[in-house]
């Protein structure tokens, strides 16, 4: 099975509970993978409010459902290696994604790599394997600043930095970029710019002013417009620069 | 993607429970629990050739990904590095396919329970062993990954340390694919997730480090300082100080070159000829050095034996002839 490398596009969300504000995240989530975007969510629990939970631990399940990624919920001392997991998983889960619809396109409906004997699963499994290693990244972190993530914000920030070094191991070409929501003025604001580099993070998250609102929905709608407008700006610069995404999920 | 679902939706199976492959048709029954991790449970069960271990998980991709490790760990020449692979297959419960892989079912004792019954010195015996396996295994071209006294066990007599979680090997070059943080060089700040031998070596430290603290310990801002400091303070890590900084920071170019290290340094620790045990551990250490040498030294000598017992036999006969006549 051959595949053309391209640029997997991927959302990770860092959030600690139920969004009130806007559009619904499930929806934007939706939306986001029909535009080849994977959004994983991490919902981080506080640790003695079981109730809040609940809500909070649904919605963070259903917005990776819907944009086709990976959610796990954590209490804040397992922030880091989550983060790389989950980052990691999203992209292989996008990968294994891609290549079912190849299979059925050649097999038939119904056809999975989980429907074919293991020996043949495996060497599918290396070719994921392979492309999650080398495929370029642009990865979106949107992180949650409203009132009550402003303790966890310093290990929010550990975590990332951890998350560039698992990236930058690779051996595929990183971009990130990292928004909080809600901003200073906006629903949304970009803390970061596109960088291949996550260790300049020290001064970004001073910047923010926790608020009371908390507009997931928005902010997802935030990075697909900022996915969309940076592969039309690039298309501008390069000519055409085909990327792996129309129809099959990328 | 269906594939979304949550961890732990898998059942656990219980004790009596018969799974039977779909694909080739082979019945496990399981017998207990053996461990859970981050990619599914592994059981102890019975199959047609007696015991083995089997794991099955939730995960169907990571199963994969292990399974074909193990594949190439079969192909690295002359030696068992992991355990072997016995077969792959699914089974269907409630309706959901599992995949499940069987292994060979190895018994021995975690490194902490090996350590409470031997002399500290063992510890160096048991890293030369790692050593010596890790450096088989960067010259396949394969990093260990996820090396922690879990992933290992101690088996015999001879004692000798095997690996028993292979999920985290990773091919040189690229990024690793599980880690844990207190033996992960990322997370003290000491270097990147790229599969390289120092990475292995950096890991192999910190297992000396964990036998000397069991309940580990977190990270504190500077993490060089740190473990710099825990070291120097603690006996049994002081004895290995320079060997463990130099692994620390990555200034091994080989499995090989510490391991040389560490045996001489075991050779030549004073320290170690008190206690009985202790001289027949570095002589098993010395013996290993000089494996062939010996060898053909053995050779020799056998040769040596047997010509001299020969002759006086022959000896012996002419003295019994010459007697009876």
């Amino acid at each position: 099975m051959e595949m053309k490398k391209g640029t997997l596009r991927q959302v990770l969300l860092i959030t600690d509970g139920c969004s009130n504000h806007g559009e619904d995240p499930i929806a934007m989530a939706a939306l986001a993978r029909e535009h080849g975007i994977t959004i994983n969510v991490i919902g981080i629990l506080e640790e003695n409010s079981p109730e809040y939970h609940q809500k909070g631990l649904r919605e963070v399940e259903e917005i990776a459902l819907s944009g086709g990624g990976v959610s796990q919920i954590v209490y804040t001392t397992q922030l880091s290696q989550t983060v790389q997991m989950v980052t990691k998983k999203g992209m292989t889960q996008t990968i294994h994604g891609v290549i079912n619809s190849e299979l059925q396109q050649i097999l038939g409906k119904e056809s999975t790599i989980e429907d074919l004997p293991p020996e043949k699963r495996g060497e599918v499994m290396e070719v994921v394997d392979d492309l999650g290693e080398t495929m370029d990244l642009e990865l979106i972190i949107l992180v949650d600043a409203s009132g009550s993530m402003e303790k966890k914000l310093a290990t929010v920030q550990e975590s990332l930095i951890d998350l560039s070094i698992s990236l930058n191991s690779r051996i595929g070409y990183n971009q990130f970029a990292l928004f909080a929501f809600p901003g200073k003025r906006d629903e949304t604001e970009l803390l970061i710019d596109w960088t291949p580099k996550l260790n300049s993070l020290t001064q970004a998250f001073t910047k923010i002013s926790s608020g009371g609102i908390t507009p997931t929905g928005p902010a997802i709608k935030a990075a697909i417009n900022e996915f969309t407008n940076r592969r039309s700006r690039r298309r501008l610069i390069t000519g055409d620069e085909e990327e792996y995404s129309e129809g099959s999920g990328f | 993607m269906k594939k979304n679902t949550p961890k732990g939706q898998v059942s656990k199976l219980n004790s009596g429970d018969i799974i039977s492959g779909k694909w080739h048709r082979n019945e496990y029954s399981i017998i207990r629990e053996l461990g859970s991790g981050a990619t599914g449970t592994v059981y102890l069960a019975s199959g047609k050739g007696g015991k083995v271990a089997v794991k099955t998980g939730h995960d169907s991709m990571a199963i994969i990904s292990e399974v074909n490790v193990l594949k190439h760990f079969s192909r690295v020449q002359g030696r068992i590095l992991g355990p072997s692979l016995i077969d792959v297959d699914d089974y269907v419960m409630n309706g959901r396919q599992v995949p499940f892989y069987v292994m060979e079912y190895l018994k021995g004792d975690s490194l902490f329970q090996f350590m409470k019954n031997h002399s500290e010195e063992w510890a160096g015996i048991l890293l030369v062993q790692l050593l010596t396996d890790l450096s088989m295994l960067h010259r396949a071209g394969w990093v260990f990954g996820d090396l922690k006294p879990d992933n290992l066990l101690v088996v015999g007599p001879p004692s000798r340390i095997r690996w028993i979680d292979v999920g985290g090997t990773t091919q040189i070059g690229r990024s690793i694919k599980e880690y844990t943080e207190f033996f992960d060089r990322g997370y003290w700040g000491m270097g990147t997730r790229k599969a390289e031998p120092s990475y292995d070596l950096f890991s192999a430290c910190m297992i000396m480090v964990n036998l000397a603290f069991p309940s580990r310990f977190e990270k504190k801002k500077d993490g060089r300082q740190q473990l710099k400091e825990v070291i120097r303070s603690n006996p049994l890590l002081a004895n290995y100080q320079s060997i463990l900084f130099k692994g620390l920071y990555g200034k091994y170019q080989s499995a090989e070159e510490m391991r040389n290290d560490l045996v001489s340094s075991l050779n030549n620790k004073g320290r170690f000829k008190v206690s009985a045990p202790s001289q027949t551990s570095s002589g098993a250490s010395r013996r290993s050095v000089h494996k062939k040498i010996k060898k053909k030294k053995k050779r020799a000598m056998m040769f040596e034996t047997v010509l001299l017992g020969s002759f006086l036999f022959i000896v012996y006969l002419f003295y019994l002839i010459s007697q009876s006549m």
